[in-house]
């Protein structure tokens, strides 16, 4: 029998994989990215889970604006690292250390 | 009459300020001709000033003339208070600086300093009037380092000889040591009386008396008694007593007449002057008259026997002035106020008397001032011998001079004296004369008489001096003789000095001799018949067997006692003290808290320091600044992950 | 069977793989949405998320000419660190999910809808009464992203001859025409 507690450990242990997706990596750009869009996912996980449990939409409408902003959002950052790629020939996430302090 | 007082202060200041700064544009004559119009206004003044205190019975004045601030309470002011005792002194000091203004004109005649000499000494007369006519103790300190300053820059005024540099600095500092003392008693008694005014301080002296003070852990002391013996301390350094003398002997590196002026007449009396002022706070504190016979007897006797052993003739009398001072100190000490003042007067004419004498000598041979290279002078500089002679027999106290006067008084006052330290100073006084008498004989018969040892060349040029110094001379030695017998009467047994001397009537040593005193004639034959004339004419016998009779002798004893004539020579050690120990003490102090102090801590922890310490802050913060995105993710993520769970525990 | 995407997303080697699990892992939790009763939202995610954004990713990745064999050096150098964050976040969501609700009353699962219950009506009529303003709101994001992506990667072909009517405008005669004082040639 499915819980609450169930999906809200499922939505915590994708966000821990998705942050052990940005440490792990060092070299690809885009899985930065792909592990943010993960990282999304489970949060609207929790959103998704609450609103059903709680039986309020909000929970839903929610989930539909996070899903606008991530997609906006999904769009510029690959429009930022095609322009990066063009200037440096690498998306090597070792390499874009102009801002050393 | 307040007019007039305001008047002789400031007739010698105007002058001496147009002379200062425009002394150029005068020229030489324009500047003696107003100073000394200024000074001998001054002492027109004040001949008057005493003679209406004699004789028309002018009232005590003392009022405040300017306020200059009120702080707290305390009013800050400048007053004057002339009583018979302020009015001796401008009397003194306005008649000896006039003489002395007047030798300048011929001793200083080549001189390239002129104008600025004239300057100085009429700014010098214009503060010590302000001393001694002054009525709070703050106008007095200012009088007080007034003659400081201007005796600073009178003996450093041949500013490019390294040795007068040295000298002023030295005069300087050591008056400083004695002024700190003196800014002690002044704040003691300001502290405890609340006022600064002379009579507000004295109605307050019997309760001051009974109070006490913890100084230096737990020993309580009086406060009269810590007040007066920093009072002292100033005289001390003033009035050159022992230990504070060191700097009178090197001041005569400064000019002839400034010597005369400010180191044998009235700087270095400022010192007596002060304690008699201060007589009735004095009086009340036992341990502090006993403070002072000791230091004035010590003084009296030790620096008298290093005027035995030098070859500079001004030094000689440099000397003798701080034998004379410790003299008047020991009078003071015995609460005989009356007979200090009075050797201060006699004194400040006599040995004005032989240092400009001493002068007319140095500049007839072409400022050559050794003695071992003058001799047999007396046919070559009559009036200067005349002169000297009776300045001489003034400071032996042979009968019937000033000095014999005042001398014999002050050692039966000594004599009579039943405070602590009386009969060591007692002792002290009495050989002292002995001693006096040596040296100022041996001055004279080395100078004056016997073989001429001076260069040829020299010899060719002596002349006796011109008017302008043989004048002064003249005019000086007519006091030391006569001036003794009008004054001794009212001005030591009489009531002349009233009410501002006072003295307790169980030390009241003078009143006990004045049973006995049947006017000056009796007391000259008294004096004959007194141990002193006879150790006086003992010293003259010695110097002329040593000096004259039998010359090779005294070479002979000082290889015999070569041990304690190189102490003498040395002056007992306290230059070399003061130098190697005080001075490089302090400069060490110095370079320490400089390089230490200064350099190392302020300099490099405080403001280097922390620009460093941020600097490397900052060199260890920057490496968090890696510019790899996934570096601040890191972050980011560990903050998340620490804050919540923070928040769950 | 999430979980297992997710995972190979982060350890594929070839990124177009990782790409491939992310969409898996976007499918698994589209068909768990259903389970929620959220239809709308699951068919958004499909049609949207996995249509559009994850193939412009797909694009990109192949577009750019990634070097693949660089990319996985040094793995096992920091996935000590980050197994270890991810552990701890992981704790973290248990001890408040599980261990802190322990004697709370639990939510009870509702009961199922009935069967004309219409998801998207449901949102529909949440959504344009409610956060009406904030759905103009997202409408201008996402022109703003369009903007932001059209700036950011277009390129100018150089020597490309276009008008430029700013520049035509603001001529100065001076610069184009010189007036030179001649004699009249007579003949």
């Amino acid at each position: 029998m499915l819980t609450l507690t169930h999906f809200l450990m499922l939505s915590g242990v994708l966000f821990a994989i998705s942050i052990a997706g940005i440490f792990i990596n060092r070299k690809n750009m885009i899985l930065l990215l792909m592990c943010i869009e993960l990282l999304l996912l489970a949060v609207n996980f929790n959103f998704v889970a609450f609103s059903h449990f709680l039986g309020n939409a909000d929970g839903q409408i929610f989930v539909f604006f996070i899903l606008t902003v991530a997609a906006a959002e999904a769009a510029i950052g690959l429009a930022i690292l095609v322009v990066l790629f063009r200037t440096r020939a690498s998306i090597n996430v070792e390499d874009m250390d102009s801002m050393k302090g | 009459m307040e007019n007039i007082y305001l008047i002789i202060v400031l007739s010698p200041l105007v002058p001496a300020i147009i002379a200062g700064l425009f002394g150029k544009q005068i020229g030489r004559s324009g500047a003696h001709t107003i100073t000394i119009a200024g000074v001998a206004l001054a002492c027109a003044l004040s001949l008057y000033v005493l003679k209406a205190m004699l004789v028309d019975n002018l009232p005590v004045y003392n009022e405040t003339v300017y306020q200059w601030a009120s702080v707290g309470g305390i009013n800050m002011e400048v007053g004057f208070l002339v009583d018979r005792l302020t009015a001796l002194m401008m009397c003194v000091v306005t008649f000896v600086s006039l003489m002395v203004h007047i030798y300048t004109i011929g001793y200083m005649h080549d001189d390239d300093g002129y104008q600025r000499f004239f300057s100085y000494i009429s700014l010098f007369t214009f503060s010590m009037l302000m001393l001694v006519m002054s009525n709070n103790f703050l106008q007095l300190f200012f009088g007080w380092e007034a003659v400081g300053v201007v005796s600073y820059l009178l003996i450093g005024f041949w500013y490019k000889r390294p040795t007068a540099i040295f000298a002023n600095m030295k005069a300087f500092l050591v008056n400083r040591v004695g002024d700190f003392g003196f800014l002690l008693g002044i704040a003691a008694l300001l502290m405890f009386t609340g006022s600064l005014d002379y009579y507000e301080v004295f109605a307050q002296a019997e309760s001051l008396a009974g109070m006490q003070i913890n100084i230096i852990g737990t020993a309580s002391w009086s406060v009269l008694t810590v007040a007066c013996i920093g009072l002292f301390i100033g005289a001390m350094g003033k009035s050159a007593q022992v230990p504070l003398h060191v700097w009178l002997p090197d001041s005569m590196e400064g000019p002839t007449p400034i010597s005369a002026l400010i180191h044998a007449a009235t700087m270095v009396t400022a010192g007596v002057f002060m304690v008699a002022r201060m007589s009735p706070l004095f009086e009340l504190s036992e341990t502090a008259l006993t403070f002072i016979l000791v230091i004035g007897a010590t003084t009296a006797l030790f620096t008298g026997f290093l005027g035995l052993v030098q070859n500079d003739i001004k030094r000689v009398v440099a000397y003798s002035t701080l034998s004379q001072l410790g003299y008047m100190t020991v009078a003071l000490g015995a609460s005989a106020y009356a007979a200090g003042i009075f050797h201060l007067m006699t004194h400040a004419f006599f040995k004005a008397l032989l240092f400009l004498a001493a002068g007319s000598v140095i500049i007839a041979l072409h400022h050559e001032q050794d003695m071992r290279k003058m001799g047999g002078l007396k046919k070559y500089l009559p009036i200067t011998y005349w002169t000297s002679l009776i300045g001489s027999l003034a400071l032996i106290g042979f009968p019937g001079t000033a000095g014999f006067f005042s001398k014999d008084a002050l050692i039966e006052a000594v004599g009579h004296s039943e405070i602590a330290g009386s009969g060591y100073a007692y002792f002290c006084v009495m050989v002292g004369v002995f001693v006096t008498a040596l040296y100022s004989f041996r001055l004279l018969f080395m100078v004056f008489f016997g073989n001429e040892r001076m260069d040829e060349d020299a010899r060719h040029h002596l002349h006796e001096s011109p008017w302008v110094v043989t004048l002064p001379l003249i005019l000086l030695a007519i006091p030391s003789l006569v001036i003794g017998w009008p004054t001794i009467g009212p001005l030591l047994f009489g009531d002349f000095f009233g009410s501002a001397i006072f003295v307790l009537p169980q030390h009241d040593v003078l009143a006990e001799i004045g049973h006995d005193f049947h006017g000056p004639l009796g007391f000259l034959l008294h004096g004959l018949s007194s141990p002193v004339l006879y150790l006086a004419l003992a010293g003259v016998v010695v110097a002329w067997y040593l000096y004259l009779k039998n010359p090779l002798l005294p070479a002979a004893i000082q290889a015999r006692f070569a041990v304690i004539y190189r102490l003498l020579d040395n002056k007992y050690y306290f230059d070399s003290f003061n130098q190697n120990v005080l001075a490089r003490g302090s400069r060490l102090l110095g370079t320490g808290l400089w390089r230490g102090g200064d350099v190392g801590v302020i300099d490099g922890v405080f403001v280097n320091g922390t620009a460093n310490t941020i600097g490397r802050i900052a060199g260890v913060m920057r490496r968090l600044q890696t510019g790899y995105l996934y570096h601040y993710a890191f972050a980011m993520v560990i903050g998340l992950v620490v804050l919540v769970g923070w928040l769950i525990w | 069977m999430l979980i297992g995407a997710a995972i190979g997303v982060i350890v594929a080697r070839n990124p177009v793989h990782s790409v491939m699990f992310l969409v898996l892992a976007f499918f698994t939790s589209a068909v768990l949405w259903l389970l929620l009763e959220a239809e709308f939202l699951a068919m958004i995610l499909v049609l949207v998320y996995v249509g559009a954004v994850m193939v412009l990713f797909l694009f990109v990745v192949m577009m750019l000419d990634i070097d693949t064999t660089t990319m996985r050096s040094h793995f096992m150098r920091y996935a000590p660190v980050g197994i270890f964050v991810a552990a701890i976040s992981v704790a973290e969501v248990w001890s408040v999910v599980w261990l802190r609700s322990q004697g709370l009353p639990t939510l009870v699962r509702p009961e199922a809808a009935p069967a004309d219950y219409s998801n998207t009506k449901a949102l529909g009529e949440v959504l344009y009464t409610e956060h009406v303003y904030a759905f103009e709101l997202a409408s201008f994001i996402l022109l703003l992203a369009i903007i932001a992506a059209i700036v950011l990667t277009m390129r100018r072909r150089p020597g490309l001859k276009v008008q430029d009517i700013g520049k035509q405008v603001s001529v100065n005669p001076a610069d184009r025409v010189r007036i030179v004082k001649m004699q009249a040639e007579k003949d």
